[in-house]
């Protein structure tokens, strides 16, 4: 148990502490598709550092939203991060119904991202933030049923088990989890606004979703964005990779560098994705978040069919 | 093998999901090249015995489905000069709906099955796949309004039931497989060279502006 904790908490703290090396790995994957440079890999480090010395300039037509959404949003995600498995390692904050907490704190994180945005009354704000909670009620189907398919295959809501106990039977259960990983990276680029949902690097376009929201931070407030963002995307990726790893096969030391080595392989597809898809129209991501909703359905059929032993 | 065997079957169901959501046609065709590939591959990994009847069929599936028809549909869509499908009659999200609905009817119906004796478990667990890959045909022949879509979902249509075939039959009658993979080819041929020559008549290829077309002179804003 004193083990786990040590585990888990030295996890969680690389987890703070390297994630904003992701965006800096996905610009490096997109730079080298491109046939470019690229920024530094620890490139957000620095705008963090130059960020962190600069002064917060809040809009005077704001009414206060704005100045405690960064911290809320900070500290939600942090608290999502630390009940989240890290390295194969159960968080020793879990309790029976904290994936449902989890979720709920990421959801919180973004209506304060969106209310701050109507807060500064900007229209750019108000359009990027009508997208934003369009795109993600439509992400959030998809979640629920890959919740749905942790909860029943793993008949917990503990976050812990959920992600940490598939595949317990060896590796029969390994195509429908896999299918369920691919909706979950579905979910992944569009919570963080990944290509083909939303581009990160269309600033100051009529078509941006996230930019737009944060338009109007500035210091430290915009240093906290930014690193709650590469926080939240390092979070869905070690959601992933949890969710792929299987326990028991591996020693504790190869299961703590697969988690690792998994983070920074979905970083690498993201940018693979993102230098290969061009960014989809609005009217079709509707359909590619329901068929990302539909994958664990097929999925927990899989189980089911298999369970009752398939045709006799 | 039965996990190898489980995953080209999701690779299968997936990409009749895939199929479903996406509006351009030259997505589609690799789509149901995929699924041709992957029928080349099946019959060798469910066979039991027979390897060699096995291994003409999987040639043969990976050289027609898998490359060939492709590579013909991808031809009429370069000549008839269009690529994606602009007003389907069930829009994309509603179709994603239906293939899942398919999906659960397909599991449910193939759960109260009885596979003939000797077919092995990974055969059993084809079964539903099979039954959405049909489906998912099905509808796609129903829900496209473009003649080369139609096409496509006759395509996947025919890979639902040679699947079928492949997991159930424990005897491969290479032979009537043959026969049935003919059959289709001669079909798309036809409907390929039949799609360019209606676009070249009338400008489009859409199949329910073709039930207008009469000698009357009052349709001619449609017949140009």
């Amino acid at each position: 148990m004193d083990n786990t904790l040590i585990r888990h908490i030295s996890a969680l703290a690389a987890a703070l502490f390297f994630a904003p090396l992701l965006p800096g790995i996905i610009n490096k994957v997109k730079a080298f598709f491109a046939g470019r440079k690229g920024p530094r890999l620890i490139q957000l480090y620095f705008d963090l550092a130059k960020l962190l010395k600069k002064e917060v300039i809040v809009s005077r037509s704001s009414g206060g939203i704005i100045r405690i959404a960064p911290s809320v949003i900070l500290a939600f995600t942090i608290t999502a991060a630390a009940l989240l498995p890290m390295g194969g390692a159960a968080s020793p904050a879990g309790f029976a119904g904290d994936a449902l907490l989890f979720f709920y704190l990421l959801g919180t994180c973004r209506i304060f991202s969106v209310l701050a945005a109507m807060d500064t009354a900007s229209s750019f704000e108000g359009m990027g933030s009508a997208r934003e909670v369009f795109f993600s009620a439509l992400a959030e189907v998809a979640v629920f049923t890959v919740l749905a398919f942790l909860a029943l295959s793993a008949n917990s809501l503990k976050l812990a088990q959920m992600l940490c106990s598939q595949g317990v039977d060896s590796w029969m259960n390994f195509t429908p989890v896999l299918m369920t990983a691919l909706a979950m990276f579905l979910v992944l680029l569009a919570e963080n606004c990944r290509v083909p949902f939303d581009d990160p690097e269309t600033h100051l376009e009529l078509t941006m979703i996230h930019e737009a929201m944060i338009l109007d931070y500035s210091g430290t407030d915009l240093a906290a964005i930014l690193y709650a963002s590469s926080l939240k995307l390092w979070i869905f990726a070690a959601f992933i990779t949890s969710l792929l790893i299987p326990p028991g096969v591996f020693a504790v030391w190869q299961e703590t560098a697969l988690f690792f080595a998994g983070i920074i392989a979905i970083a690498v597809l993201t940018g693979i994705v993102e230098s290969s898809m061009a960014r989809f129209r609005f009217l079709k991501v509707p359909s590619l978040l329901i068929a990302a909703a539909i994958m664990p359905v097929l999925a927990l059929l899989f189980v089911i069919f298999f369970l009752n032993g398939g045709v006799q | 093998m039965n996990q190898f065997n489980e995953l080209l079957l999701a690779v299968f169901l997936l990409s009749c999901l895939m199929l479903a959501i996406s509006s351009r046609l030259l997505h589609c065709i690799r789509y149901a090249a995929l699924q041709g590939i992957v029928l080349g591959i099946l019959p060798l990994t469910l066979a039991q015995g027979h390897f060699e009847g096995s291994l003409v069929m999987a040639l043969v599936n990976l050289l027609v489905k898998g490359i060939g028809l492709p590579l013909l549909i991808c031809r009429a869509m370069h000549k008839a000069g269009i690529n994606r499908e602009l007003e389907p009659i069930a829009g994309y999200t509603v179709s994603a709906l239906t293939v899942m609905l398919a999906a659960l009817a397909s599991f449910w119906f193939a759960g109260k099955l009885t596979l003939p004796a000797g077919a092995s478990e990974a055969a059993g667990f084809a079964v539903p796949v099979a039954f959405t890959t049909v489906l998912t045909g099905l509808f796609i022949v129903i829900a496209r309004k473009k003649a080369l879509t139609q096409i496509i979902g006759f395509l996947i249509f025919e890979n639902g039931i040679t699947l079928f075939g492949a997991a159930v039959m424990r005897e491969h009658p290479v032979i009537v497989e043959l026969g049935i993979l003919l059959d289709v080819l001669v079909l798309v041929f036809i409907m390929g060279i039949a799609i360019n020559q209606i676009n070249r008549e009338f400008s489009h290829i859409d199949s329910d502006r073709l039930n207008q077309l009469d000698d009357i002179s009052e349709n001619t804003e449609v017949v140009k």
